[in-house]
């Protein structure tokens, strides 16, 4: 036709972020901006009354450091996810298995086992306070067909967080299991087929089939089963409030009773600065340790 | 090159007796019975449905049957593991595995069965030479073409040296230049490794092409079993006339439906000049194929028939014709059971419903 003028050629430049805008003034509004406020905000003491903000440097990273509540929230949370992610994807990845072979009752028992997924927190909570109630909730009153005394699972030290990684690994297996189900059925029924031809166990299709092609997913959930691990809290608010002792808090609560309970918002958005910097830190690692095993089809 | 079949023919026989597979009370299979020779090919040809993969699954140990025996190698095998019954197998998907390079894939099954690392890598070598593989080994599947996929699945089968090797429909994801190329090397492979090969396809031109020996299937029973020359001079029935050969064979009725129904090849069919009887036919389509033309005729309003004729047709859409063919290339059906008819009265044209003086027709003037 003609040689495209400079008001056409300017129009085909705008149109990619004329059609990007809505997302991006989305995520500018509510993600991006607020994190660099709060990196900001980082560096600067409350306000509290008629002492307006002022420029700290690092002393809210100071203060964090000789918080001990900062560091016990810290370990909490480590345990917290070293304990729950491993164990709650082997058995996402064990249900999905039983559900994905030839069973009967193979739709209800995939619908029970993805019901704790679709449960509220707060609702899951609740029903989890009254298994844990010492004397008369659930598990006590099994343990007192053994011969078994009350124990208070929520109130002593030993047992609090452990208590609450299991309703968390309740809630999340289910979850987990239906990214798997839907990654097991979309391997061929050759390829089993073909590798029994050849000689191979169950076990062997499993280590070198199954588990490799199931990468990607694997990836996909460890990330999310990390971010959730510093991500929900709900649950500790109703069975625990971080307590006894600070034996349930980890950092997103701790994070909340600094700066909605006690109102030091200098330290919260330090807090927060550290928080963000973890999860990111994991996500990256886990990218590039992963991502050369994983293979994508 | 990879180990030679010379002793291993001797046994590598297969026989399938009264073999039963039965799908939500439809018969897949219908109690067959076969034999394939130890270092033959056969083809197991029929239309999908036809119970023809199910006969291969079952052979392959991947279904249980509901009846029947299966023995490879003078060896009862119905009910053992696919593992253990020397065999290997080639899939229609390939069912490489896309994680793993070429090289794994083909060695797979070596591994799984502890075949030191050195005696795996020397067997690569050759088979890898055999199929052309060389230098594709370190890619993963999904880097490779469909051509190349097929030659990595046939690798795999081959490493394994068992004596009898299945295979699942393997060209029917080839474009036609290709499947015509890998029809001639996997029959040289065959025949180079002394396989006994037991190969199911619907592409009847497989089946004429490679086979030693056709089975023909159809509604989970043999319709009929021999050489591909056998089938296609002598088939059973109007099923297999119909099912060999392109164009298939011209069955035309000349009376009611209890009367024999007769069968000509097109290319055993000449035209010349309308005589005024039952096999007049009007020009209805002409495909000009090169070396001849096949030219596609109405005979009734629901009969067509088709002639070969060599080079150009001297003939136009919508001209009148007679049809005219030799007694000794008359093929001959019960009208009722479709079956063939072994030795038909004498006087043919009178045992088809045709008026004797019909049946001499004067040799076809030059068109």
């Amino acid at each position: 036709m003609s040689i495209p003028s400079p008001n056409r050629s300017l129009a085909a430049r705008a149109e990619p972020w004329l059609l990007l805008l809505p997302s991006i003034a989305l995520f500018a509004t509510f993600t991006h901006i607020p994190i660099v406020r709060t990196a900001i905000d980082s560096f600067h003491s409350t306000p509290k009354g008629a002492r307006p903000s002022r420029f700290v440097g690092l002393a809210n990273y100071e203060d964090m450091a000789a918080d001990p509540i900062f560091w016990k929230a810290l370990i909490n949370n480590l345990v917290y996810a070293i304990g729950t992610i491993p164990l709650s994807i082997g058995l996402a990845l064990a249900m999905a298995l039983f559900v994905n072979g030839r069973i009967a009752g193979r739709g209800l028992l995939r619908m029970a086992y993805f019901t704790p997924t679709v449960l509220p927190m707060i609702a899951v909570a609740n029903i989890w306070l009254f298994f844990y109630t010492p004397h008369y909730g659930l598990l006590d009153q099994i343990a007192g067909l053994f011969g078994f005394g009350a124990t208070n699972w929520l109130g002593s030290q030993a047992t609090a967080l452990p208590a609450i990684m299991v309703v968390t690994v309740w809630k999340e297996a289910g979850f987990f299991m239906i990214f798997y189900l839907a990654a097991l059925q979309t391997i061929s029924p050759d390829l089993k087929e073909a590798a029994a031809i050849e000689g191979a166990s169950d076990l062997t299709v499993f280590r070198r089939i199954t588990w490799p092609l199931l990468m990607p997913v694997t990836l996909f959930i460890l990330v999310n089963a990390v971010i959730n691990a510093f991500r929900m809290v709900d649950h500790i608010f109703i069975l625990t409030g971080g307590g006894p002792d600070n034996a349930t808090n980890v950092l997103l609560f701790h994070l909340y009773q600094v700066g909605f309970k006690f109102w030091d918002q200098g330290y919260a958005t330090a807090l927060t600065i550290v928080l963000l910097a973890i999860l990111s830190l994991m996500a990256l690692v886990q990218f590039v340790a992963a991502g050369r095993r994983v293979h994508y089809q | 090159m990879v180990r030679n079949a010379g002793g291993r023919g001797r046994v590598s026989r297969i026989e399938v007796q009264e073999l039963t597979k039965v799908y939500e009370g439809r018969k897949a299979v219908a109690g067959i019975s076969f034999r394939v020779e130890a270092g033959e090919l056969c083809v197991l040809l029929g239309p999908s449905g036809c119970g023809k993969s199910t006969t291969l699954r079952l052979i392959a140990g991947l279904e249980d049957p509901d009846g029947g025996t299966i023995r490879i190698a003078d060896r009862e095998v119905t009910h053992l593991a696919p593992k253990d019954r020397r065999i290997s197998m080639v899939f229609q998907s390939y069912a490489l595995f896309p994680h793993l390079s070429v090289a794994d894939n083909i060695t797979f099954g070596l591994e799984v069965r502890g075949v030191p690392k050195a005696e795996r890598r020397e067997r690569l070598g050759k088979v890898a030479a055999l199929v052309g593989l060389t230098d594709y080994l370190k890619r993963k599947p999904g880097q490779m073409s469909g051509g190349q996929r097929q030659r990595v699945a046939l690798a795999r089968a081959i490493i394994a040296e068992q004596p009898v090797c299945l295979m699942d429909e393997p060209l029917s994801n080839l474009d036609a230049k290709l499947r015509g190329e890998m029809r001639v090397e996997i029959r040289a492979l065959q025949q180079r490794l002394g396989l006994s090969m037991i190969y199911v396809t619907h592409d009847q031109i497989e089946a004429m092409t490679m086979a030693d020996k056709v089975i023909l299937m159809k509604d989970g029973h043999i319709e009929q079993a021999g050489t591909p020359a056998e089938l296609y001079e002598r088939p059973a029935t109007t099923f297999a006339a119909r099912f060999i050969g392109a164009p298939s064979m011209n069955l035309m009725r000349f009376g009611g439906p209890a009367d024999p129904i007769l069968g000509v090849r097109a290319e055993h069919m000449r035209l010349g000049p309308p005589i005024g009887d039952a096999r007049d036919a009007t020009v209805a389509s002409i495909e000009y194929l090169g070396a001849d033309t096949i030219v596609g005729l109405a005979r009734t309003p629901d009969e067509t028939v088709a002639v070969r004729l060599p080079g150009r047709a001297g003939v136009r859409v919508g001209e009148r014709t007679g049809l005219a063919w030799e007694p000794a290339h008359e093929h001959h059906f019960d009208g009722a059971s479709g079956r063939r008819i072994v030795s038909p009265p004498t006087g043919t044209a009178a045992s088809v419903g045709l008026p004797a003086s019909a049946a001499a027709i004067p040799e076809t003037t030059s068109l």
